[in-house]
């Protein structure tokens, strides 16, 4: 199989094992090769496609499009909106039949705003222009990716210009290619790197060309020989220098940070960005998207997902965006007998969908068909016994059995001393918690709660800031108004006198605006001061994160309620009676 | 809903207490070895009454009482006390020490995970403050006692509390190696002349040591299969061999050297099964190491210099007050932040 030109290839690239190991990690079993015994599929354009608005992290795009109105495939219907943003373009051809809130993949199981196309069949592109990027300047591409849609496809869904862009304070030196894909049974970048390597390394040129970057390392975990040959093989291809490093195979390598201290050696500080320290780091399927992009001139319409579970024939498939779940589970030869569950990402760090009526995202990494005999619902809590198993799996070093107890007793002061906001929700504490203690649930509700805190004094600063304006100005007030009558007294004596008055009743306004003015930097002091030390500093994402957070604060607390009363019951009755029920639910959204 | 992660691979908190119990299995045939079946009845004495203490604070804690139970944690307190107590304790001082250790230093702590004392030295502690001389007669090993004892003669010693008419009790006691080195110094014999007693083997206490590899037995299995880390475990055997060694080079005739402190007393139970109690020691690595080096200075100096024959139960409890102090000054630089 091997020619000697391929031979002499892989000789000339070696592939680098890293000799950095992930600290903590765990290796729960992988389950991948469920999923990558047949090629990738398409598939086939659904009748109706149900696009949210909000597939990415960051503000709403604005809607461009009328319910009625015709659209093709790969047509922007709703553009980029604010600095974070993400533009939504038609996935097939058809007609908009209604633009409302239904129910999206989100762990938060509420309805979101979607447009509803009619798909009619013809899958009819819009005028496609690819472009000449290499004669582009990296300004103009990035405001012409405003209107890629194109946002990380590894499940975080951050909008990709805003990664891209860099600035001359913080140069990147150095493109991180996660090819790690280390959660169990996900495998679509897996099969996106066995099968589209070289477009994959030609999206990474692009990245390079526009972030002005010289050196590129791809990571791939060694559970994957075949994408690793197939990358390997594309990289010395390339008419740049890559270099792709084996990883060893554990949970969480896939992580960002934890992948660039595995590639570079470097640890990201906590309070910075990667770009920080001139690193940044994409995954091969947002890679392959900017390639379709620009070379040609397809917007984001469709991404690999990975269907797999209790399903009679798991695969990965190409599938449009909006497409519904149900027709990926139809696809894969249906559900097996005792399915109760659908997960939306890995069993690590994915949820429970809240109905199979939903649409495949740009998130939708992998679906996984549950039954209660492939994941059982967690054996009742212990007590914690202090065994520290928890602190060994951490792979940020936390110390989750104290983090525990400062959640448990609401102790969120503590908590944050102790690095809250420093987890990941990994998982990997409560895998291999003897004592069966949903930790990750409350690290997010410990999250939530000290955010509801910050937000809580922020407003109370606010009230604060209004009644020390109220105060000065009755104390002016009082102040001007002694003077008028000193004055009055004065003008009564002599009127030779106003002028002097009159200046320095201008220099009166000007010391009032001078104090207003103070009174305004100090409420601005103040402010910053009352903001968590561990939050101002963190980056966008992280930012971003938190916000998504709130948004399941109200979920996890019923979690955490639910799991001290009893162990988590499985909601089967949830997957019959679809979108109503999560109006029960009274999780706040952003 | 996130119930994530949806795997877990954890042995169960009962499984790791039924780990433990089965690394104590060697030890305790060679004690059955060493000394008779009588230990088996003080292990079945306390067993019973650990369950049923347990058992009963959770009834009247209104908790619920089978989880609580079947998680063995009750029954190895119970286990690690019997064995730290002589081996033919009345039965009476068995369910007093078992007794305080389950309902006092645990249940009214808050129960499994809350207690910050390790329950089977705090039963220990009190027995020994509370009746210091039948805690410190030892019977002799059978291969050196001049009367030996079948094991009908040892349960009912047990069971009446009482040594059968015709038999005295210097006929079946011996001080412990501790205790006769102790004694002996004051009669300005040199430790080298000591061991050379008749009930000096290898490194300690005839029989003795025996038991005490047979703990280092045990606690191998703890290390392979992952139920302890080696952190408690060395730190406190390397600690404890340096101190002793450290003295011994100093003034060899004062002070006996690494292999009796290691051999003797509870040094091998406490390194692997005392120390590494996790509820009641430190979590980090540093501290750990912390703790066991604590315990291995406070044990020698209190085997040394103190009026006790052993040090291990006093140093164990004395360093449990530090845990949290240890833990807040050991936490491990975490990901991303500057040391
Ligand atoms: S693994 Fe579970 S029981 Fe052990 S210390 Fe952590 S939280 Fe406590
Ligand atoms: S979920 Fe958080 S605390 Fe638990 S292992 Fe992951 S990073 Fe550490």
């Amino acid at each position: 199989m091997f020619s000697l030109n391929r031979i002499v290839d892989l000789i000339k690239q070696p592939v680098h094992r890293t000799e950095v190991h992930l600290r903590g990690g765990v290796h729960p079993d992988e389950h991948k090769h469920e999923s990558t015994q047949q090629p990738i599929m398409s598939l086939p354009i659904p009748h109706q496609i149900v696009l949210p608005l909000r597939q990415h992290v960051g503000h709403l795009p604005k809607l461009l499009v009328k319910v009625g109105e015709r659209v093709k495939k790969g047509q922007l219907l709703a553009e980029a909106e604010g600095s974070i943003s993400a533009a939504i373009h038609a996935t097939t051809s058809g007609t908009v039949i209604a633009v409302q809130d239904s129910l999206i993949p989100h762990p938060s199981g509420l309805p979101d705003q979607c447009i509803v196309i009619a798909a009619d069949g013809l899958d009819e592109w819009v005028d496609l222009h690819p472009m000449d990027w290499r004669q582009q300047s990296p300004a103009s591409l990035i405001e012409h990716l405003r209107l890629s849609g194109i946002v990380g496809m590894g499940g975080a869904a951050f909008p990709t210009q805003v990664k891209l862009r860099t600035t001359p304070k913080s140069p990147v030196h150095t493109l991180i290619v996660n090819g790690a894909e280390c959660e169990p049974y996900i495998t679509c970048d897996d099969m996106l790197m066995r099968e589209r390597a070289t477009q994959i390394i030609q999206g990474l040129a692009i990245a390079r060309h526009i972030m002005g970057v010289e050196n590129c390392i791809i990571g791939i975990e060694d559970n994957k020989p075949e994408a690793l040959q197939a990358m390997t093989e594309a990289a010395a291809k390339a008419d740049f220098a890559v270099q792709v490093k084996v990883v060893a195979t554990m949970y969480p390598s896939g992580d960002a940070r934890q992948l660039i201290r595995l590639l570079t050696g470097i640890e990201v500080p906590n309070d910075k960005r990667s770009t920080d320290v001139g690193l940044q780091c994409f995954n091969v399927a947002t890679l392959l998207a900017l390639h379709r992009y620009f070379d040609f001139g397809e917007p984001a319409v469709s991404r690999i997902v990975t269907m797999t579970g209790r399903v009679n024939e798991p695969r990965n498939y190409e599938v449009l965006f909006g497409t519904p779940m149900t027709d990926l589970i139809a696809a894969s030869g249906g559900a097996l007998s005792g399915v109760d569950d659908y997960i939306m990402g890995g069993p690590m760090m994915g949820f429970s969908l809240p109905s199979i009526h939903v649409p495949v995202t740009k998130a939708s990494n992998c679906i996984i068909a549950s039954a209660p005999d492939l994941f059982p619902p967690a054996a009742e809590a212990m007590p914690c016994i202090r065994c520290a198993r928890c602190a060994d799996a951490c792979p940020v070093q936390l110390q989750p059995q104290e983090l525990y107890w400062f959640a448990k007793s609401e102790n969120i002061e503590k908590a944050r001393e102790y690095h809250l906001f420093d987890c990941i929700e990994c998982g990997c504490c409560s895998y291999v918690c003897p004592s069966n203690i949903p930790l990750v649930q409350y690290y997010r509700f410990a999250k939530s709660e000290a955010i509801a805190q910050d937000r809580a004094k922020e407003a109370a600063n606010v009230a604060r800031e209004r009644n020390e304006f109220r105060l000065m100005r009755i104390d002016r007030e009082k102040q001007e108004r002694a003077q008028r009558h000193a004055q009055k007294a004065l003008g009564s004596k002599d009127s030779s006198e106003q002028a002097p008055a009159a200046a320095t009743n201008t220099e009166d306004a000007a010391s009032k605006q001078a104090a207003i003015q103070a009174a305004i930097e100090r409420a601005k002091a103040q402010k910053a001061q009352m903001k968590p030390k561990n939050v101002e500093d963190a980056p966008t994402q992280v930012k971003a994160e938190i916000a998504e957070i709130d948004a399941r604060r109200e979920q996890a607390k019923q979690a955490v309620t639910q799991s001290q009363a009893q162990p988590a019951a499985q909601q089967a009755s949830l997957f019959d009676q679809a979108p109503a029920s999560s109006d029960a639910n009274s999780a706040d959204k952003d | 809903m996130s119930r994530s992660p949806y795997v877990s691979q954890a042995p169960s908190v009962s499984n790791i207490m039924l780990k433990v119990m089965l690394a104590l299995l060697p030890a305790i045939a060679v004690y059955v070895w060493v000394y008779g079946s009588g230990i088996l009845l003080v292990l079945l004495l306390a067993s019973l009454t650990a369950l049923v203490a347990e058992a009963l604070v959770l009834r009247i804690r209104q908790r619920p009482v089978w989880p609580f139970v079947s998680d063995c944690s009750a029954l190895l307190t119970a286990w690690l006390l019997a064995l730290s107590l002589p081996p033919l304790a009345p039965w009476w001082l068995v369910v007093v020490g078992t007794f305080f250790a389950i309902v006092v230093a645990k249940q009214l702590y808050g129960g499994l995970g809350y207690n910050p004392f390790n329950p089977a030295m705090v039963g220990y502690a009190v027995l020994l403050i509370s009746f210091p001389a039948i805690m410190t007669n030892w019977p002799a090993p059978l291969s050196l006692a001049e009367t030996s004892l079948d094991w009908t003669t040892q349960w009912n010693i047990i069971l009446s509390g009482q040594l059968p008419a015709g038999v005295l009790p210097d006929a079946v006691s011996m001080a412990t190696p501790l205790d006769y080195i102790k004694t002996q110094l004051k009669l300005n014999h040199s430790v080298d002349s000591i061991l050379q007693a008749g009930q000096f083997g290898w490194f300690a206490g005839k029989g003795a040591e025996l038991v005490a590899f047979a703990y280092l037995l045990g606690g191998a299995y703890l290390l392979h299969q992952k139920i302890i880390t080696w952190h408690l475990p060395i730190s406190f055997i390397l600690g404890l061999a340096l101190m002793a060694a450290g003295f011994h080079w100093y003034q060899p005739e004062l002070y006996a050297g690494a292999g009796l402190h290691l051999f003797a007393g509870a040094t091998m139970l406490g390194a692997f099964f005392i120390l590494t109690d996790p509820v009641s020691g430190p979590t980090t690595p540093n501290g750990k190491i912390i703790f066991a080096l604590g315990v291995a200075v406070m044990t020698y100096l209190i085997r040394t210099f103190g009026g006790y024959p052993d040090g291990v139960a006093f140093s164990v409890l004395l360093m449990n007050m530090l845990v949290p102090l240890i833990d807040a000054w050991t936490q491990p630089r975490v990901f991303g932040h500057k040391p």
